[in-house]
């Protein structure tokens, strides 16, 4: 395939860079962001146009006089970079009188990052994707009660780049890969659909991202199942045991420990649009956030998980931490700038979706290890209760505390054995409350690693992409409800 | 950003390149952008934004394929872009089946419009923000700049849609999560009504440091707020009012379509894109009328129509996106001053603003989501205190059916302040819900 935008050398945008630096100022960081992505899809048995994005443009930060100020331009050439560092200066002098204070990141270091590659996107050929997907859409048409079925593959490649003027040269690639499956079957006046885990089986890689989750053999059984539950019964209503698989786990451990512990969140940074967290600066170590049986990662060295990355996008190096371990919250999700604002120890989190946004403090990979109870006897050691499988609704307070998340589908367990599934599974909490509930965790045959491709946040605002995994666990006491409740 | 002399320039080059079977359809967006967040009155992040997106979308007979590129703003560069774009183009088209789906508008309607840029002075703004929060906790962002929405094709239209806006969305904090939620938007800087705001804002705020209650779970009559109301409608505007979505029983409000649900006869929902702020044309070039009855008398009307909607379920396009969401909603007004909203309500909630919210049971259109920001128990008509956060869920045949008592008589204009990939030119015009009941669930 011929080249849409032809991509500028480290060294080439590192000496425009260096001839375009203004006078007079204590730091510069330029962040050189080429992205080109590919989507396809099949819907209702026909294969829509495929989409291709190049993007390719470069935000400049300059630290001046006490101030900050930021600049985003797609034009990369020198003269270009030079009226952005200008703009940006400007901003950083305007401002500087009422700024909240940043000192500059003083990056100086090298580094690189590549996702892992198995098997290279183009490996497969187009017609070849759009056959696959042409074969699974299809064997989600199993009956007229199936009124809606489609499926997707999307592919990104982003190259970032990040100089300083203080020497610092950080260069890293990610190739993602986004595969979906949706059927929605209806009848009288209801409608029930189930997904390939709901956007959540994506990855770093290539073409064996497929395969993680078993997309070829997938369809039939999510047909089948959005089917069943148009006639199953609805979930009871009744305070339960629930036991949670991981495309849920991923949904409950980003919006009720993810969001609570970021800290641009706790000093404030979110509370006109993002909100603001139930957690305090005063809580970290002493904090009782889960009962015993937690422990919560921040690890950006998981190969093939979504948000893995060797440095942020301050350039800060990443390393695997503890957030919450046995139960007690450690650290927040903070970059460098929020630990030196809050004075507390974080993690390597400074993150932006694209070129055109400045990085905030945001969740990468936040993971709940694996623990030691098999399946079995998760499931044996429920006596009333419900198993619960992939996410299709979450609304949470703006201080990430009373949370109500429903499922796709659930599974009815009784004296220790599955029994039938229901449709429309729901339950509702308040945060502290059910993580201290946490009454068993699988072990590594239940654990999976998985992402959120869309997580809003930021003013600006901004979409990025999460990275989750999880065991099966157990939660207690638990109000669980069907819809009629 | 660009103009409209360089967009046509890109096209009609890109046109003369395209062989005697092929058609260009081309959209952009383009934008100069100021921003300067804040919190606790200083700035946080500060900056401005230059960018500029095309989407081509090449077709030949019925087959064809869509890319969106970054230009630079070299006029050399972007004019190779354009052109490598369309080979890329080419070469995947080779791979592609007929598209049964695809329409083009053969009725090529040119417009043009620039609105005067009468946006302030950017230091004069941040100073009068400054001055406005004095020593209070203010959080929030500003945005202005010119926008523009763009199409062009090689069958000769074209259209170009320009606007020059600020969007100053506020909250003052009291403590924790008691605050109070506020914006400023338009074309050109008023102070007088900055300030009128300001004052409105304190006021509330005064109300706030009284302690606040928990209510326990149960049903309370309840006024919304415009602000609030627009949450909740937010939500239906996914993927409630686009013809996809309801051929496919996946509309949440399936149970309106089939007469299993019933909204209150007052309810006048459309898509009013004569008083909106949106482009009257769509990323294809199909024009949009100025206005799309959704829901009239409580009963459904038409539905947005996209291009491919309207060729898979036989049915006419109307001009909508293809997200077939509504751009410029309103909902129309009913018989309550909104200055009697309060003593209206006598005892209940009064709620400036719902958040988060999502659907608990999407057929049948039941929403769960939270209070936030200014929520006051009122009796007897005057504010008593401000309540702790509480999650209501409830559907909407309850909420703006057999639950409403009455809507307020002059719609708000709100200006959608959202920013994903771009400054949204999306907006709402909708008036306050007074319901005998809410059901709050925790």
């Amino acid at each position: 395939m011929s080249t849409v935008i032809m991509t500028n050398s480290a060294d080439t945008l590192a000496t425009r860079f260096s001839n375009a630096l203004p006078a007079g100022i204590d730091e510069a960081t330029l962040r050189v962001i080429d992205e080109e992505s590919e989507w396809l899809a099949v819907t209702r048995g026909t294969v829509e146009p495929v989409h291709s994005s190049f993007d390719s443009g470069a935000m400049v930060t300059v630290w001046a006089n006490g101030g900050t100020g930021i600049a985003a331009t797609s034009d990369l050439s020198e003269s270009g970079l030079r009226a952005a560092l200008a703009e940006a200066k400007r901003w950083a002098e305007a401002t500087a009188s009422r700024a909240i204070a940043v000192a500059p990141p003083g990056l100086a270091h090298s580094g690189s990052y590549t996702s892992p590659l198995e098997q290279s996107w183009d490996a497969m050929g187009l017609s070849e994707r759009i056959d696959l997907l042409r074969e699974v859409e299809d064997q989600l048409n199993i009956g007229d009660r199936i009124v809606d079925r489609r499926a997707s593959l999307g592919r990104r490649t982003v190259r970032s780049v990040l100089l300083s003027s203080q020497g610092g040269e950080i260069e890293q690639t990610f190739h993602f890969v986004y595969p979906m499956l949706a059927a929605t079957a209806a009848a009288n006046g209801d409608a029930q659909t189930r997904t390939y885990g709901r956007g959540s089986f994506c990855g770093q890689g290539g073409i064996e991202v497929l395969d993680r989750f078993g997309f070829r053999d997938a369809a039939p059984r999510i047909a089948a199942e959005a089917i069943e539950l148009l006639d199953a019964p609805n979930c009871p209503t009744d305070t339960m045991e629930i036991l949670v698989a991981p495309d849920q786990m991923i949904l409950q451990i980003h919006e009720s420990i993810g969001h609570p512990l970021e800290l641009d969140r706790i000093l404030g940074d979110e509370r006109n649009f993002a909100g603001t967290s139930f957690v305090t600066a005063d809580m970290f170590g002493s904090f009782q956030y889960g009962s015993e049986l937690l422990n919560v990662t921040f690890d950006p060295t998981v190969e093939g998980q979504l948000a893995s990355y060797a440095f942020d996008d301050d350039g800060t190096p990443a390393t695997r931490q503890h957030l919450i371990q046995d139960g007690l919250l450690l650290r927040p999700l903070g970059s460098a700038s929020s630990q030196v604002r809050a004075g507390i120890e974080g993690v390597a989190n400074s993150r932006a979706c694209a070129w055109n946004r400045p990085p905030i403090d945001r969740m990468a990979n936040l993971n709940v290890e694996a623990g030691e109870s098999s399946l079995d006897e998760l499931i044996g050691g429920i006596e009333h209760g419900v198993f619960l499988h992939t996410n299709n609704s979450w609304s949470i307070d703006d201080s990430r505390n009373k949370f109500q998340f429903s499922c796709e589908l659930g599974q009815v367990i009784r004296n220790g054995e599955l029994a039938e599934k229901v449709r429309n599974p729901s339950y509702r909490g308040i945060s502290r409350n059910f993580w201290r509930n946490l009454s068993g965790v699988g072990d590594q045959s239940t654990f999976a690693v998985m992402g959120t491709p869309n997580c809003g946040k930021g003013e600006l605002n901004q979409v990025i992409g999460t990275g989750h995994a999880a065991p099966v666990c157990k939660f207690s006491d638990i109000e669980v409800f069907g819809a009629d409740q | 950003m660009i103009d409209q002399q360089y967009f046509d320039g890109l096209i009609t080059t890109a046109t003369a390149t395209l062989s005697g079977e092929e058609t260009l359809l081309a959209g952009a967006h383009t934008e100069d952008t100021d921003f300067a967040r804040f919190n606790n009155a200083h700035v946080r992040q500060a900056g401005s934004i230059t960018q500029t997106t095309v989407d081509l979308d090449l077709i030949e007979g019925r087959r064809h394929t869509q890319a969106t590129v970054q230009l630079s703003g070299g006029v050399d560069d972007d004019h190779d872009r354009i052109a490598s774009v369309l080979g890329r183009l080419r070469e995947q088209r080779a791979f592609v089946p007929d598209d049964p789906h695809l329409i083009v508008n053969t009725e090529p309607v040119s417009t043009h419009h620039v609105g005067e840029n009468q946006l302030p002075d950017r230091d004069d703004t941040l100073a009068a923000i400054a001055d406005g929060a004095d020593d209070r906790d203010l959080v929030g962002i500003y945005t202005a700049g010119s926008v523009a929405s763009a199409f062009a094709s090689s069958l000769g239209q074209r259209n170009w849609f320009e606007t020059s806006t600020f969007n100053f969305d506020w909250t003052f904090y009291l403590r924790a999560d008691k605050a109070v939620k506020s914006s400023y938007a338009g074309f050109d800087w008023d102070q007088a009504a900055f300030d009128r705001k300001l004052v409105d804002a304190s006021v509330k705020l005064g109300a706030l440091a009284r302690q606040p209650i928990d209510l326990p779970r149960g049903e309370y009559a309840a006024y919304l707020t415009p602000a609030a109301l627009d949450e909740v409608i937010g939500l239906l505007s996914w993927n409630s009012f686009g013809a996809r979505a309801q051929k496919t029983s996946q509309s949440a409000l399936l149970h309106l379509l089939t007469g299993q649900g019933e909204l209150a006869p007052s309810i006048r929902i459309s898509e009013d894109t004569a008083n909106g702020v949106a482009p009257n044309f769509q990323e294809q070039g199909f024009m949009r009328p100025d206005e799309v009855v959704l829901i009239e008398h409580g009963k459904p009307v038409d539905a947005l129509v996209s291009p491919r909607s309207a060729v898979e379920f036989d049915l006419t396009p109307n001009g909508a996106a293809s997200d077939e969401s509504p751009q410029s909603l309103a909902i129309a007004g009913g018989d309550i001053d909104a200055d009697d909203a309060i003593a209206e309500l006598g005892t209940g909630l009064y709620i400036g603003n719902l958040w988060y919210s999502n659907f608990s049971d999407q057929p049948a259109c039941r929403v769960t989501g939270m209070t936030r920001f200014a929520t006051f128990w009122v009796e007897g008509g005057e504010i008593v205190a401000p309540v702790n956060v509480l999650r209501f869920d409830d559907s909407i045949y309850n909420m703006l059916g057999s639950q409403l008592k009455g809507l307020t008589s002059e719609p708000e204009f709100v200006f959608d302040n959202s920013t994903y990939g771009q400054r949204s030119n999306g907006s709402s015009r909708l008036p306050g819900a007074l319901l005998e009941a809410m059901r709050f669930t925790l």
